[in-house]
């Protein structure tokens, strides 16, 4: 069997009394969309948070094709290949949807010239066809600040994806989004990981958006992996069901 | 849309024959306006910093590190070179603010700007505590050197460091704005709005405050070379706090953030400054007091934002230049 692209051995961590992981071994596939779904402070983030970094965990270790990545930095860990969509949209404030994209493609491919302008780079038009491709076009010379959530969370994303990716993180792609919407920018997101053959994980609350886009779930619940495998199969669990999706 | 950026230009041009021409008017601004576009390179430092949120009550200390540094080379060679004196200056600036830039940078807010003075702190006690390397409070004399090899008369030599002092600001505020409009530069406003991301796109924030910290450092020290050696002085006072702060009132007069406030604000701050002091001898203190608060109550995107308003144009305008629409929207944010 080929190796995983992402492995976690025996994660643990936990915020004083709150256990958010306690011996998580989960392995993400190269190719495979991998939701996890869990009730609310299970943590679902704190799991993103171990593996770019931002957290270290008190016992285990993160791997990454191959390359033991448990004490790296965010920064590290993104250029290694994984990059992360927040819950909570991060972005530029002061710039405008396009420079925010132009700045992850500076980043990107190293342009240190103090004499390069960063609107002219020449990865200006493929940042636009992204934008094009994610829909939101029209909003390139928008400033973030004056937008509504739904779309932040896109230019978020955008931001990811700018990046090329090996794998993606996405927490809750779909929250803050009118439902009319989740549809659209899910259907967006698979094209464009199909596309440039990206792995995803995402965390998602929405069962209907779970069952449609991903190949596998795994269910988060009080530090643990309690369930693991087919859409189907795992969201007609009746401990899932119970526990989790509340039905 | 160009036609802003043409008024833009024209308006930088305009200013710069003006002040290139005002000594042959009248012969005794030259050494004023030396100092002022001296200091406006300090100020345009703490330009820099601003872009990113922060601001440095200490740049004083790379001010004097090279007037001082400038001032022993012209010791130890008797007179020296002038390019060799600046050359020093510089220098040493640029090595002082890596080192201490290395250790600031890892603050932000209110501990950047104290560790900054705290840093000054220290060399202003140097300078004034060593006397008899330093001279302690009655400084060092900065004997007037050679230009390229020619000895010059005191007045020649004013006009040198005039229109070379002019010489450098200009190419040094092209630099620097294409500076702000590179990814670079426009990491500084990424730092103050989202350090999170900006890691997360594979970049550290402290390397992008860093680069921004050194040029700042640069561009202060060879303010305090250029200016020290037209006065002949290097005193500990140029290291004072009082003089850091005065930087970061010019910078707010001016406009913070922007490359041309850096420069009217200080040319406007020295012009005010020597007038009231020869007017109201005890109060101009008090004067340059009432004008701060009157920009910031009044005029809050300082003189360069009151300029826009007075002439209804967008001197800064909506243009491709990030650097400038990042201007823009920060006098928006007030
Ligand atoms: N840095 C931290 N410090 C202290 N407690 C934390 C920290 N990060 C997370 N927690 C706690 O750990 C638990 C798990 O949080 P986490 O954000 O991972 O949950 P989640 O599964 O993402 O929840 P949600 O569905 O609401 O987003 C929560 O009780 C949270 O309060
Ligand atoms: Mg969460």
């Amino acid at each position: 069997m080929s190796q995983p692209l992402l492995e976690t051995r025996d994660l643990q961590i936990q915020f004083g009394g709150v256990v958010a992981a306690s011996g998580v071994n989960l392995d993400v596939i190269e190719g495979e969309t991998l939701a996890i779904i869990g009730p609310n402070g299970a943590g679902k983030t704190t799991f993103l948070n171990l593996c770019t970094g931002y957290i270290k965990p008190s016992a285990g270790r993160v791997t990454f094709r191959g390359a033991d990545i448990t004490a790296r930095s965010p920064r590290a860990i993104t250029r290694l290949g994984i990059a992360r969509a927040f819950q909570i949209p991060q972005l530029f404030a002061e710039h405008t949807v396009l420079e925010n994209l132009l700045l992850a493609a500076a980043v990107r491919d190293r342009v240190w010239n103090p004499f390069r302008r960063l609107a002219t780079l020449p990865a200006r038009g493929e940042m636009l066809a992204l934008l094009d491709l994610v829909g939101a076009g029209d909003l390139a010379d928008q400033p973030v600040e004056v937008l509504p959530e739904g779309r932040r969370k896109l230019v978020d994303i955008a931001i990811a994806l700018a990046l090329k990716p090996r794998l993606l993180l996405l927490d809750e792609p779909t929250s803050g989004v009118a439902s009319a919407e989740k549809f659209q920018i899910m259907d967006i997101l698979a094209n464009a990981l199909a596309r440039e053959r990206v792995t995803a994980v995402f965390v998602e609350h929405d069962m209907e958006v779970v069952r449609r886009y991903a190949s596998r779930v795994a269910v988060w619940n009080t530090g643990k992996i309690t369930h693991s495998g087919p859409p189907d199969e795992v969201l007609s669990d009746p401990d899932v069901r119970r526990d989790v999706i509340g039905l | 849309m160009a036609g802003r950026l043409n008024a833009q230009a024209l308006l930088a041009v305009a200013a710069v024959v003006l002040i290139a021409a005002a000594p042959l008017m009248a012969q005794w601004v030259k050494v004023l306006l030396t100092i002022a576009l001296a200091k406006g390179l300090a100020v345009l430092g703490i330009m820099i910093l601003l872009r990113a949120g922060q601001v440095s009550f200490g740049h004083a200390m790379f001010y004097a590190a090279s007037a001082y540094a400038g001032a022993f080379v012209g010791r130890w060679t008797g007179g020296g070179e002038l390019f060799v004196l600046i050359g020093a200056g510089l220098a040493v600036s640029l090595a002082l603010g890596l080192a201490i830039g290395v250790f600031v940078v890892r603050y932000r807010y209110i501990f950047f700007a104290m560790l900054n003075l705290a840093f000054s702190m220290v060399l202003f006690s140097i300078l004034e505590k060593f006397f008899h390397v330093t001279g302690g409070s009655d400084g060092m004399r900065i004997a007037r050197p050679t230009v390229l090899g020619m000895e010059l008369e005191r007045a020649p030599f004013e006009y040198v460091m005039f229109y070379l002092t002019l010489g450098l600001v200009v190419g040094l505020a092209w630099g620097v704005r294409r500076y702000l409009a590179s990814p670079l530069g426009q990491a500084l406003a990424a730092v103050k709005s989202n350090e999170t991301r900006l890691e997360y796109l594979g970049m550290s924030a402290r390397h992008a405050l860093l680069v921004g910290y050194v040029l700042s450092a640069g561009l202060a020290g060879l303010g305090g070379v250029l200016a020290s050696i037209t006065q002949g002085l290097a005193t500990p006072e140029i290291a004072y706090w009082v003089r850091s702060g005065e930087f970061v009132f010019i910078a707010i007069l001016g406009g913070a953030g922007t490359v041309a406030g850096a420069f009217a604000g200080a040319v406007v701050y020295e012009g005010v400054r020597s007038y009231a002091a020869a007017y109201f001898a005890d109060i101009w203190q008090m004067v340059l007091g009432a004008v701060l608060l009157a920009i910031i109550l009044f005029a809050p995107g300082g003189l360069v934002g009151l300029a826009e308003r007075l002439t209804g144009r967008r001197l800064r305008g909506g243009s491709a230049d990030p650097a400038v629409a990042a201007d823009q929207a920060r006098v928006g944010e007030r």
